[in-house]
């Protein structure tokens, strides 16, 4: 991570992401427990994927309920592949039983244009066809260029388009925490 | 990478990075609608001026997949057979607008010269005996998934190496990735100069296959006896190359138990491999066809996908 990410405080700390963590593991429950959880948690690669991962655990912690969470490479979907090129692919991963007829869950760190998220919908139909889409977001920081919106958000974080936004997580960076870093260059 | 010519071309994290995206496309083999949309509004023609059959349903199957538009020309019953020239037949396929060419011909270097007359992309698909990078690729992808690394892994490679642009190109990229290779031939199948290449060289197949000169053989790969290129006097007869160098049950046994069996093919059963190796349960014959598809396909991925940036920018 760039230390200039570090010289800045957190606009969410370690503690933060865990409780608003936890939070939309509540509203998830509170919407599917009804459908007796016949839902799947699909995290978007790299940062969506461990989120998915503790959501499920948040879930099955509070309600005792499995949801069954896959993992979704939007790389191949994207608009912007041309002018971007070529990039290392992720991993897509089914959830067990698959995604035919239940609610897909979209597990994302940062909602902005609503780029991927368009994308992941494109990916999500190559798997087949379910009941219901929704996505969760830790961070939504708008500037949508989309008609998309989130289902759950973590945090809303009003930004400037000049700023950025960096997720770290545990899993993949040693440590929860989100940091909004000026100018994007 | 605007070409891929030669395996030379590829550095070792480039090896690496085609090998896992060819290794996230091959799931797209269990999936009930087999299409992915990055190429898409793309054309690649496949300029085939010498016969194939997997080489270039493998390139056709993996640029469909992949949403390109696909093109098939073979030198038979195109213009090449009334006479033109390479250079006005690839000039004038590129010239149609075409975003990539998968060139395959008999001559040593001919995908290299059309790669400085196009401005397309170039993927060499086979030049005569010099190289076949997308079949080295193949191979290594199917030795990764059998052998998990290629640290100090020993590969023998058997046969004709004089005409195998197969071999050229395996033992150069599986140099590259860390792999030890022996190349096992009668001395009139090794190619001269083999002394400066970056493996070891050996006449005696028995002693190879069974650890006694170079240690233990991780995986062992028959190359096919291309008699269409040769003009006679390599080997005394059929019979007496499938005694020296075939790979017999017999021979089979010398193997640790679980090195695999590799053939680029076509296979000419009885005289280099024997039925009992090529259809035995080391035999990954058929794993590295299906490796052959994703593995183009990350190799077509990796050049088309972006390539307009390189116009805008």
């Amino acid at each position: 991570m760039p230390s200039r990410a570090q010289a800045a405080a957190p606009v969410l700390t370690a503690a933060d992401v865990a409780r608003v963590t936890d939070r939309i593991a509540h509203q998830i429950i509170e919407n599917v427990a009804r459908q007796r959880f016949d839902a799947v948690l699909m995290g978007i690669p790299t940062r969506g994927v461990p989120l998915a991962e503790r959501l499920a655990d948040r879930i099955r912690t509070f309600a005792g309920a499995t949801i069954p969470v896959g993992s979704l490479d939007i790389t191949l979907y994207r608009d912007d592949l041309r002018l971007r090129g070529a990039r290392p692919i992720a991993q897509t991963r089914e959830p067990d039983g698959g995604v035919d007829g239940r609610l897909v869950i979209l597990v994302d760190d940062v909602l902005c244009s609503g780029r991927s998220c368009r994308a992941a919908l494109d990916a999500l139909t190559e798997l087949g066809r379910p009941r219901a889409v929704q996505l969760a977001a830790l961070v939504d920081r708008g500037h949508r260029e989309l008609p998309i919106r989130a289902d759950y958000v973590g945090k809303n974080l009003p930004t400037s388009p000049e700023q950025s936004v960096r997720v770290l997580l545990q899993e993949h960076d040693g440590e929860d925490a989100v940091y909004v870093l000026e100018d994007e260059s | 990478m605007k070409h891929l010519l030669s395996v030379a071309d590829l550095d070792r994290a480039t090896a690496l990075e085609i090998l896992d995206t060819a290794a996230r496309m091959n799931m797209l083999q269990d999936r009930e609608v087999k299409k992915l949309p990055p190429l898409r509004g793309r054309t690649i023609v496949n300029l085939f001026f010498e016969d194939s059959t997997r080489t270039r349903s493998s390139f056709e199957i993996a640029g469909k997949w992949l949403s390109a538009d696909v093109i098939n020309v073979s030198a038979k019953g195109s213009s090449v057979s009334k006479g033109e020239s390479l250079r006005d037949t690839a000039l004038t396929v590129a010239a149609m607008g075409v975003d990539a060419l998968v060139v395959r011909h008999s001559a040593s270097g001919a995908a290299a010269r059309i790669a400085g007359w196009v401005d397309c992309h170039v993927v060499n698909a086979g030049d005569g005996t010099h190289e076949h990078p997308t079949q080295a690729l193949l191979d290594a992808y199917t030795l990764r998934q059998r052998l998990g690394d290629f640290e100090d892994r020993h590969v023998a490679i058997v046969g004709d190496i004089t005409h195998s642009r197969v071999a050229r190109s395996n033992v150069l990229l599986l140099h590259n990735l860390g792999a030890r290779v022996t190349l096992v031939g009668p001395p009139t199948l090794l190619p001269s100069g083999v002394a400066g290449w970056p493996c070891d060289v050996s006449w005696d197949l028995d002693a190879v296959l069974s650890g006694k000169a170079g240690g233990d053989v991780d995986a062992v790969m028959m190359l096919r006896v291309q008699r269409e290129r040769m003009s006679g006097g390599y080997f005394p007869s059929e019979r007496e190359y499938a005694i020296g160098y075939g790979l017999s049950p017999e021979r089979l046994d010398l193997l640790g138990e679980h090195a695999p069996v590799l053939h680029p093919g076509p296979m000419n059963r009885g005289l280099e491999i024997s039925s009992a190796a090529a259809d035995g349960d080391r035999s990954v014959v058929l794993s590295q066809v299906k490796a052959g598809v994703s593995v183009r396909m990350a190799v077509l991925f990796r050049l088309l996908a972006g390539s307009s940036a390189e116009v805008v920018l």
